[in-house]
């Protein structure tokens, strides 16, 4: 029997989809079935961050409402065979799939599945609610702004209030420079802010661009900050105990030049 | 031409950007959190005619405990109209 865990952050654009796409490959590629479930219907984008937008026949929302059997709709990824991803509808609304079937869903894939990962559109209406239905466990993002941090305030509460107690939080694309010039809020002001478990936190990094150009996710580009940030995000997923990466980073020469002329 | 100094010496004020994220952070979550469980106020209230009972006489329904946001400050205001003041505290004779 698998676990069910959705990724939310109720403001949009913090990076859930990169998130689920990373989080979902980075647990594939150590041997885990996965199934990643898009369930932002009407903006459909999963598939497109994990390179898989010219296999899709069927969607969600077809399965829901019978039109296909659920393995049909069911797209293998290209590089790891534990890995699949159940697109969300792009021509239909938001109504179209109600909490019940959502619910329904998450059973049947959790029979077959370690994870499903349900990868929630922003906001707090019918999507989300459909998103944390038949989710166990859930995960919320935010990034290092004002914004970002009210709004996952706000998810943690209506997570709480619907019987997902514990969310856990990753602070995504973090400026460990403006953070040192006291221009971000560091990791310690979010997690005294919002008072729940840290899960992650993952740098900006310019190849997370570039990967999503390519359809390739970052977290099996070694080189990728970022990427070493999701596996160890996975790694504390399935359990195990990992520091949080050191987020300096090698400032270059302009840095190490004014360092020894003692500008720093 | 000093705060650029300061930035590249990388020293962080009192008054960096920061700090002003956190505050009104704080300020709108003490709100938000407030106004998306009016439970919370319903007790406070509730809770405030038990101990003030202890002392006086209040109109319960004229009672009035509301957050009132100034300026760098949000206050909790408590507006409660006094019917009666007991002459001896007396616990017993309370609520």
């Amino acid at each position: 029997m698998g676990e069910v865990l959705v990724i939310t952050s109720g403001k949009g654009g913090v990076g859930k989809t990169t998130t689920v796409a990373n989080v979902g490959t980075g647990l594939a590629k150590e041997g885990h079935d996965v199934v990643l479930i898009d369930t932002d219907i009407g903006l459909r984008n999963l598939d497109v961050v994990l390179g898989l937008e010219n296999r899709i026949v069927y969607d969600i929302v077809d399965v829901a409402n019978g039109s296909c059997r659920l393995k049909q709709a069911l797209i293998k990824d290209k590089r790891f065979d534990g890995l699949y991803l159940l697109p969300a509808a792009q021509t239909k609304e938001k109504t179209a799939l109600t909490t019940d079937q959502m619910v329904e869903l998450c059973e049947s894939l959790k029979k077959d599945f370690d994870y499903v990962i349900i990868d929630c559109p922003a906001g707090i209406e019918q999507g989300f609610k459909n998103a944390i239905a038949g989710a166990e466990r859930a995960v919320v993002l935010t990034t290092p702004e004002v914004a970002a941090v009210r709004d996952a305030d706000r998810v943690i509460g209506l997570l709480e209030a619907a019987g997902i107690t514990d969310p856990e939080l990753i602070i995504n694309r973090l400026r460990p420079q403006m953070v040192k010039h006291g221009d971000m809020m560091d990791i310690d002001d979010i997690i005294d802010i919002l008072a729940v478990r840290l899960l992650g936190v993952v740098p900006e990094d310019e190849l997370i661009v570039v990967s999503t150009n390519k359809g390739e996710p970052a977290v099996l580009d070694n080189k990728s900050r970022a990427g070493e940030a999701y596996r160890n995000i996975i790694k504390r997923i399935v359990g195990e105990e990992v520091p949080i990466m050191n987020m300096e980073i090698n400032e270059g020469i302009m840095a190490f030049l004014k360092k020894i002329v003692g500008m720093r | 031409m000093l705060q650029l100094l300061q930035r590249l010496l990388g020293k962080t004020e009192p008054d960096c950007s920061k700090n002003v994220a956190k505050e009104r952070l704080r300020l709108v979550l003490v709100q938000d959190r407030c106004s998306i469980s009016p439970h919370i106020l319903e007790s406070l209230k509730e809770d405030l005619i038990d101990v003030i009972s202890d002392y006086m006489e209040i109109d319960e329904d004229g009672l009035d405990v509301n957050f009132c946001n100034e300026d760098k400050s949000l206050a909790l205001v408590a507006n409660i109209p006094i019917l009666k003041m007991k002459r001896t505290y007396n616990k017993a004779n309370g609520a």
